[in-house]
């Protein structure tokens, strides 16, 4: 087995590292609002939320799409600003692959923050915390296996990315060739030896990170009870 | 309870009745079906061969379409196509050799034409490529789709293939690369005429077609596969396809025949 070129797999792991920290920003407040509030807009919001989650990826690949091209709002001003179209490009990539991990960064960190949130936020205020103080020093380290599974979970389903990024990436080296796709090429042009070695190292990758998250949350278990 | 159990029982073994007759009655009539596996770009032109096949004949067609590398892989897989068109004549070739498909049943049933096709841009010289207005060139896949190597091979050959690599945008079939100009995603791509000529007038745009001898002729080959060697639907379809007949409509979807 020869080692086959990992551009496409540093790429990934881009693309992986910088959906799960934008996420973080966005998803962090999201799912505090849904675990404290009592609007009634709260069902339609989770079910939005998980949405990614059951539609297959041609839905969310076709609307990029469109909404991507220069034509539409979106694409346009994003031309604009920049001078290149939004899909084809590694931004793009990082929106749809946002929108697609959604589910998995709010779920974990809404059950965290609901489990651990409300009791210790009271306690917090009542001596005298501000709520964003609180919140940083108190409810966020309380969920941090939440945001620990949540992270991981992001990570790994962009890792794990395929159809979004066929029908918006374009393929084209070093930008939205990534791993998945790549395998998909070599496989296409029966390059099997290339295939089954990216393979190999996307599982062999996977395997070790959730290993790694299952055995630190057991540690942390004992530690807590 | 018991009733209720007895009754749906009882409506199953009609059911069952039912579907028996209907097996049978299929098995002694003459029409049979066929599986086509067929390149994206001729997928309009066999929908309407189709058509007209089966009013003639009676026979059932059912359409699976793809790239053509894709397909040839499925078939190395044992997918359950009985015919298949590629847009190359390699990937028959490549199968007979494999014993996967019938080689004295090959024939060329199109010749693929390259089209520059955009919906913004009018061209009127290859070398507007290399223009700095033109962001996106879309193209099919060169690993594996004949439209994509004619397109590479078309770009070497007019020396700009290092210029335009970057404004390369790569669908895996050229149905995709298709779909990338006509969403307005790229502005211009290397696409096959049967594509762009499928649209309403009011749709197509601007296209400027590339002359012949700048990339090799694609020529689309049929081969049937041994899963349909004696399906007589698949047989019966492979002549129609190089009949007069479904010449004229095979031209009339931009391709020339041999």
């Amino acid at each position: 087995m020869s080692i086959p070129d990992l551009t496409a797999l540093w790429l990934t792991l881009r693309l992986a590292t910088v959906t799960t920290i934008l996420l973080l920003l966005i998803g962090t407040p999201l799912a505090w609002w849904l675990s404290q509030t009592k609007s009634r807009a709260k069902p339609f919001l989770e079910a939005v939320v998980a949405l990614p989650l059951v539609l297959p990826p041609t839905v969310l690949g076709f609307y990029l799409l469109v909404a991507m091209s220069p034509n539409a709002p979106l694409g346009r001003v994003w031309m604009l600003a920049t001078g290149d179209t939004l899909s084809f490009s590694f931004a793009g990539l990082v929106l749809g692959s946002m929108i697609y991990s959604l589910p998995f960064m709010v779920q974990p960190l809404q059950t965290a923050f609901e489990t651990t949130g409300k009791s210790a936020m009271e306690a917090a205020a009542s001596l005298g915390a501000a709520p964003i103080d609180a919140f940083f020093s108190v409810a966020a380290p309380l969920a941090a296996r939440g945001f620990l599974t949540a992270s991981v979970l992001s990570f790994a389903h962009t890792l794990g990315e395929f159809g979004v990024v066929l029908m918006i990436g374009g393929n084209i080296p070093d930008r939205t060739r990534v791993v998945s796709i790549e395998i998909y090429e070599h496989v296409e042009t029966l390059n099997y030896s290339d295939a089954n070695a990216l393979s190999i190292i996307l599982i062999g990758f996977s395997f070790i990170v959730l290993t790694a998250v299952y055995t630190f949350n057991r540690k942390q278990a004992v530690h807590v009870s | 309870m018991c009733w209720i159990v007895f009754r749906h029982f009882s409506k199953i073994l009609l059911l069952w009745r039912g579907v028996l007759l209907f097996v049978l009655l299929g098995v002694t009539a003459t029409a049979e079906r066929a599986h086509i596996a067929v390149a994206s770009n001729f997928k309009p032109a066999v929908e309407e061969l189709k058509r007209s096949f089966e009013e003639q004949t009676g026979h059932e067609i059912i359409i699976s379409s793809g790239s053509t590398a894709k397909l040839y892989s499925q078939i190395r897989f044992g997918a359950p196509f009985d015919v298949f068109l590629s847009a190359d004549h390699l990937h028959p070739q490549q199968l007979a050799d494999e014993n996967l498909a019938i080689r004295n049943s090959a024939a060329t049933y199109a010749i693929g034409r390259l089209t520059l096709w955009s919906r913004s841009v009018e061209i009127a010289n290859i070398s507007e490529l290399a223009d700095t207005s033109i962001r996106r060139i879309a193209i099919a896949t060169p690993l594996g789709a004949p439209y994509g190597v004619a397109a590479q091979e078309m770009l070497a050959y007019n020396g700009l293939d290092a210029t335009v690599s970057d404004k390369l945008v790569v669908g895996e079939s050229i149905g995709q690369a298709f779909a990338f100009v006509h969403s307005g995603n790229a502005d211009i791509g290397i696409v096959s005429l049967s594509l762009v000529l499928q649209l309403n007038e009011g749709e197509r745009g601007y296209r400027w077609d590339v002359p012949d001898g700048s990339y090799s002729p694609i020529e689309q080959q049929a081969i049937l596969l041994l899963k349909g060697a004696n399906n007589e639907a698949a047989e019966t379809f492979l002549a129609y396809l190089i009949s007069p007949e479904a010449r004229d409509i095979i031209e009339s979807y931009g391709y020339t025949t041999p």
